[in-house]
């Protein structure tokens, strides 16, 4: 189901690396919807072991692979993981109507300090997702925080912080690290996500369409300040997806005014 | 006596910097903060919270970087705990 089509562009991957997700809305058709959500209600998915590989994972007919096979997604999730992943784990996540209570915000699995190396979660939404309905709050720019699990449970609200609303359908890849959690669903309807989490099999370097690699636009989207983020940390955000970037491009010498170059000039020294 | 707690996380070190991110938990039980309730902040700064009677009663200590983690990220940085007692 891999392809070489529809992958994304250098500015799109780098607007990746400085918000932690990669949005398309209404992306899955709406025969796709409409077979996922009486599927959903049905009860669980079949399982599949850590770390199958995808082309192995999902039966042939199945939503998640008519999902994966669209091809504006399996291009985006090839840019970001390589071709060839595994899928970790899959899941269905529902919001009860007035069931009362948020998530805290969290980051899923455990702390992860990979720097060269990211795995991602796609998160379909079959039905159209109202402000009312509690979607998934989750803060652009976050992924590259050192926190683990819900120990950021104690942030409620932060500034420019995303609470989805979107069209049925809408597919969102997210990096593992993004700080996010479902809201509290307020409506009458049972809400929805559906999540697969892959892992990469190959160095994650220029999956992408680097076509455009030297457009300007590349390091503008790497610099973007994010509401929610202290102005000096902010900097140092842009440190780290310098550091990202040179992984994820194989450039050592990448950097966007001078911020990592300054700091390792060290003329003569060597150690 | 009743509290009411409100946690301001402020752009830099500085009382009167102002608001990135916000939590209340309200003692009373009037109403019923959650998470992700509410994209505008409820001040701009800390001392506008000062201002509307809410009493300071903890604030981040300034810490030096962990030696060889000084690029890292991690919780925000600061972060200021007011009350309302009624």
């Amino acid at each position: 189901m891999a392809t070489t089509e529809h992958l994304l562009t250098s500015v799109e991957m780098a607007r990746f690396v400085a918000h932690g997700y990669h949005r398309m809305d209404a992306v899955v058709p709406a025969a796709i919807n409409e077979r996922a959500v009486p599927a959903f209600e049905a009860g669980r998915l079949p399982d599949v072991s850590f770390g199958t590989p995808l082309r192995r994972a999902f039966a042939e007919g199945s939503i998640s692979r008519a999902i994966l096979a669209i091809p504006a997604v399996a291009g985006a999730l090839r840019s970001l993981v390589g071709p060839d992943p595994t899928v970790d784990h899959h899941h269905v996540h529902v919001r009860e109507p007035h069931e009362g209570r948020a998530q805290p915000l969290h980051g899923d699995a455990v702390i992860d300090t990979r720097v060269d190396a990211f795995d991602v979660q796609l998160m379909y939404y079959p039905q159209e997702v109202t402000a009312a309905m509690g979607g998934t709050l989750s803060v652009p720019g976050s992924h590259l925080r050192r926190t683990n699990e819900s120990d950021t449970g104690r942030y409620q609200n932060l500034r420019g912080q995303t609470r989805l609303t979107c069209p049925a359908g809408t597919v969102v890849l997210l990096h593992h690290g993004i700080w996010h959690g479902g809201r509290r669903n307020d409506s009458d309807i049972r809400r929805y996500m559906y999540k697969i989490r892959f892992n990469p099999t190959v160095p994650q370097v220029r999956t992408w369409d680097v076509a455009d690699l030297d457009d300007p636009a590349v390091a503008r989207e790497l610099s973007v300040y994010h509401p929610w983020c202290e102005h000096a940390t902010a900097r140092l955000e842009i440190y780290n997806r310098i550091t990202m970037w040179r992984a994820l491009t194989g450039d050592a010498s990448f950097d966007i005014d001078y911020w990592a170059t300054r700091v390792a000039n060290r003329p003569g020294r060597v150690a | 006596m009743k509290q009411q707690v409100l946690v301001l996380y402020l752009n830099t070190s500085a009382l009167d910097a102002e608001v990135l991110g916000w939590a209340n938990y309200d003692g009373t039980g009037r109403t019923s903060p959650a998470t992700g309730d509410g994209d505008e902040p409820p001040y701009e700064t800390g001392v506008d919270a000062l201002k509307d009677g809410w009493r300071l009663f903890q604030a981040s200590q300034l810490m030096p970087p962990y030696p060889g983690h000084e690029y890292e990220t991690s919780f925000l940085k600061h972060e200021f705990w007011f009350e309302k007692l009624e």
